[in-house]
């Protein structure tokens, strides 16, 4: 009964968003394959000013301490908003993280952020990155500051809430309106799902998605190749990051992360919590012989994942249907 | 003619039925009021001077505190007859070093006697997992932790000579909702009922609560700043949370 009536709600809310005459007007499309979400606009509605606030301010590297640094530094569009080539993220100041930029789609199903799954909100999940000396190294203060100074922004706040206020609140909704309208689910293997005519995969394809359901999907569970999660795929014996247990404390979850999402994997480059990997190929090999036995390595992993050169490309065949060139092309997206 | 008349018979009811109620000292059930409350910040009885003034802890460490913050949220009232108020978006943060955040004022609340106050020191589980706030919540008051999402409940920072930790510094960072080291803990305290707090529309009376900033370092334990002299959130966390649970607050008078 809940279910039904957050369904409906859903439902009007949706239909609300819709018409508009003039400009196009920005939705947040649920995919048919795809589940309800966990973040619903309930209490940030969504608009198309609010929505060209939040892309204006993702792309502003006037926010970070040397000027240089936009989320869009790091969340790169043609890399499905990660950061192309950076094993870790890299800031102002050329300060290098520790952690590999996760991509950007699909957040409004996420209970959780981070690797490690620190973050609970993605309305709060910028916070991190905007104080962090490693990355835009400033802090609010400064960025309500600069906004309030700064033309078209108080304008642009009165288009998007009513009222040239301009609060970290503010800020942080209209840049939830646009991260987390960011959704990814027009690959070929969704329109194969959806039964969309004239879409199949072919053979190897086909092969490489009963292999990848048969070896991977216990945690990279579809329609988004991760069961959220947090588990060691024995990367090494003794983890130099801490993970899921710098959050619980908990001595089971050292050296746990957050089971990543596979789509777009084809430009999501480098691979894993500290990006060791550039190559699929990398990723294949070590699930095939890599794997070592650290103290909390998830037991389906204990004898790794043998994989001939044939199931490996064919694993990689369907792996590719993952991407999504419609979202990482949409420049409703893009910088403007 | 007939419309006015029928007006009258309808007013006249209501201005009696209201001068009822003023001629007795009941109070109406439906009009609201405001109170405040002061926290008058203290260490063992003395005022707490930041920066500058020494004191003791439990166990005869010398200590001074640069930083005093904490929140106060979800506030209720009780009656005697046991029926409670739950003041809405009820959410304080307390900061010694700014005067005008140690008087709190509290709107719209019914009018009546209380014989009972209570609440959270910290803020509530969900809102720590909420999205962006404004106001007290604002993480714009560095209460706020941005890698492990959740709000730091009390937040003491000074110095002390026992202190292992590089420029002998103190870092109490008290907040986690989640088992086993949850922070969140009630205060709550009966108010004389010969004295109970008086909300009127006439009347807007003021608590005086006295917060003893030492509360952190005894109680349950003794805490020693040579073996704890920081922490953010985890098992020591709760320590410090289960000593200042009963001891930080005491409500010394009203002023009704
Ligand atoms: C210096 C590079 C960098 C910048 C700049 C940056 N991020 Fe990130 N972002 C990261 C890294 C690295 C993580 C993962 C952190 C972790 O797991 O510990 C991340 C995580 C996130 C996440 C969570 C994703 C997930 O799936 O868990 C969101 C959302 C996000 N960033 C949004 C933003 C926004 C919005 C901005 C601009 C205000 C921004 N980021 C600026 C590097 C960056
Ligand atoms: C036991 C759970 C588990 C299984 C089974 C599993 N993975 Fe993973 N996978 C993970 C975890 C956890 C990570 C992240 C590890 C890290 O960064 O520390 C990961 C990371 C990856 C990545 C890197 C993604 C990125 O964006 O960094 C790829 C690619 C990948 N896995 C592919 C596969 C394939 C293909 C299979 C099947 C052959 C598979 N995985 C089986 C748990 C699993």
């Amino acid at each position: 009964m809940l279910f039904l009536s957050i369904a409906l709600m859903y439902a009007c809310s949706k239909n609300e968003d819709e018409v508009t005459p003039e400009e196009k007007k920005i939705t947040f499309s649920v995919p048919a394959n795809f589940p309800t979400p966990v973040y619903n606009f309930e209490d940030n509605k969504l608009s198309n000013a609010g929505f060209a606030l939040g892309k204006k301010l993702f792309y502003e590297a006037r926010l970070s301490a040397d000027k240089s640094v936009s989320c869009g530094s790091c969340h790169q569009q043609f890399a499905a908003f990660t950061q192309l080539d950076h094993k870790v993220s890299h800031g102002v100041n050329n300060c290098q993280g520790k952690r590999n930029t996760p991509p950007l789609f699909n957040l409004a199903w996420q209970k959780a952020f981070f690797w490690d799954g620190g973050v609970k909100n993605i309305e709060t999940s910028p916070l991190n990155a905007i104080t962090d000396a490693c990355e835009m190294g400033t802090d609010i203060q400064t960025i309500v500051a600069f906004l309030k100074n700064t033309a078209p922004y108080p304008d642009l706040f009165k288009q998007a809430f009513g009222s040239t206020e301009i609060n970290s609140q503010l800020i942080l909704k209209s840049i939830s309106q646009f991260t987390a309208v960011l959704v990814s689910g027009n690959s070929k293997y969704d329109k194969v799902m959806r039964k969309e005519s004239g879409v199949s995969f072919t053979s190897a394809e086909l092969a490489g998605y009963n292999l990848f359901k048969e070896k991977c999907t216990s945690c990279h569970a579809e329609p988004f190749f991760t069961d959220f999660s947090y588990r060691s795929n024995g990367l090494d014996l003794v983890s130099t990051d801490e993970g899921r247990s710098h959050i619980t404390g908990v001595a089971s979850d050292f050296g746990k992360f957050r089971v990543p999402t596979l789509r777009n994997i084809e430009y999501t480059s480098p691979y894993m919590h500290d990006g060791r990997f550039y190559s699929l190929d990398e990723v294949l090999e070590h699930y095939n012989s890599g794997v070592k036995a650290s103290a909390n390595l998830d037991v389906q992993l204990k004898n790794g994942i043998l994989l001939n050169t044939t199931e490996k490309e064919q694993i990689k065949a369907f792996l590719k249907t993952l991407t999504d060139n419609e979202f990482i092309k949409n420049t409703l997206y893009s910088e403007s | 003619m007939k419309l006015s008349q029928y007006f009258l018979a309808l007013l006249c009811p209501i201005i009696l039925l209201s001068s009822c109620k003023k001629s007795t000292d009941e109070v109406a059930a439906d009009t609201k009021s405001t109170f405040s409350i002061e926290f008058e910040n203290q260490v063992n009885g003395s005022p707490l001077v930041l920066n500058t003034t020494t004191y003791k802890n439990a166990k005869g460490e010398d200590f001074k505190i640069n930083v005093f913050k904490y929140y106060v949220s979800n506030i209720k009232l009780s009656k005697a007859d046991g029926t409670t108020y739950l003041i809405p978006e009820s959410y304080f943060l307390i900061d010694a070093s700014k005067a005008e955040l140690t008087n709190i004022t509290l709107k719209d609340v019914p009018t009546g006697n209380y014989t009972k106050i209570e609440y959270t020191i910290g803020v509530d589980y969900a809102r720590n997992f909420a999205g962006a706030q404004t106001g007290a919540l604002d993480p714009i008051n560095g209460m706020f932790w941005t890698w492990n999402s959740g709000y730091i409940f009390v937040k003491l920072e000074g110095t002390s000579p026992q202190s292992l930790a590089p420029g002998n510094t103190l870092t109490f960072h008290i907040g986690g909702v989640t088992d086993p080291n949850n922070t969140i803990r009630t205060f709550a305290t009966e108010i004389n009922a010969a004295n109970p707090l008086r909300i009127r529309t006439d009347g807007k009376p003021n608590m005086h609560f006295i917060v003893n900033a030492a509360a952190l370092f005894t109680g349950k334990t003794d805490v020693s700043f040579a073996t704890l002299n920081m922490t953010m959130g985890g098992a020591n966390s709760v320590i410090v949370a289960n000593n200042y649970a009963n001891g930080l607050f005491r409500l010394d008078h009203i002023h009704n």
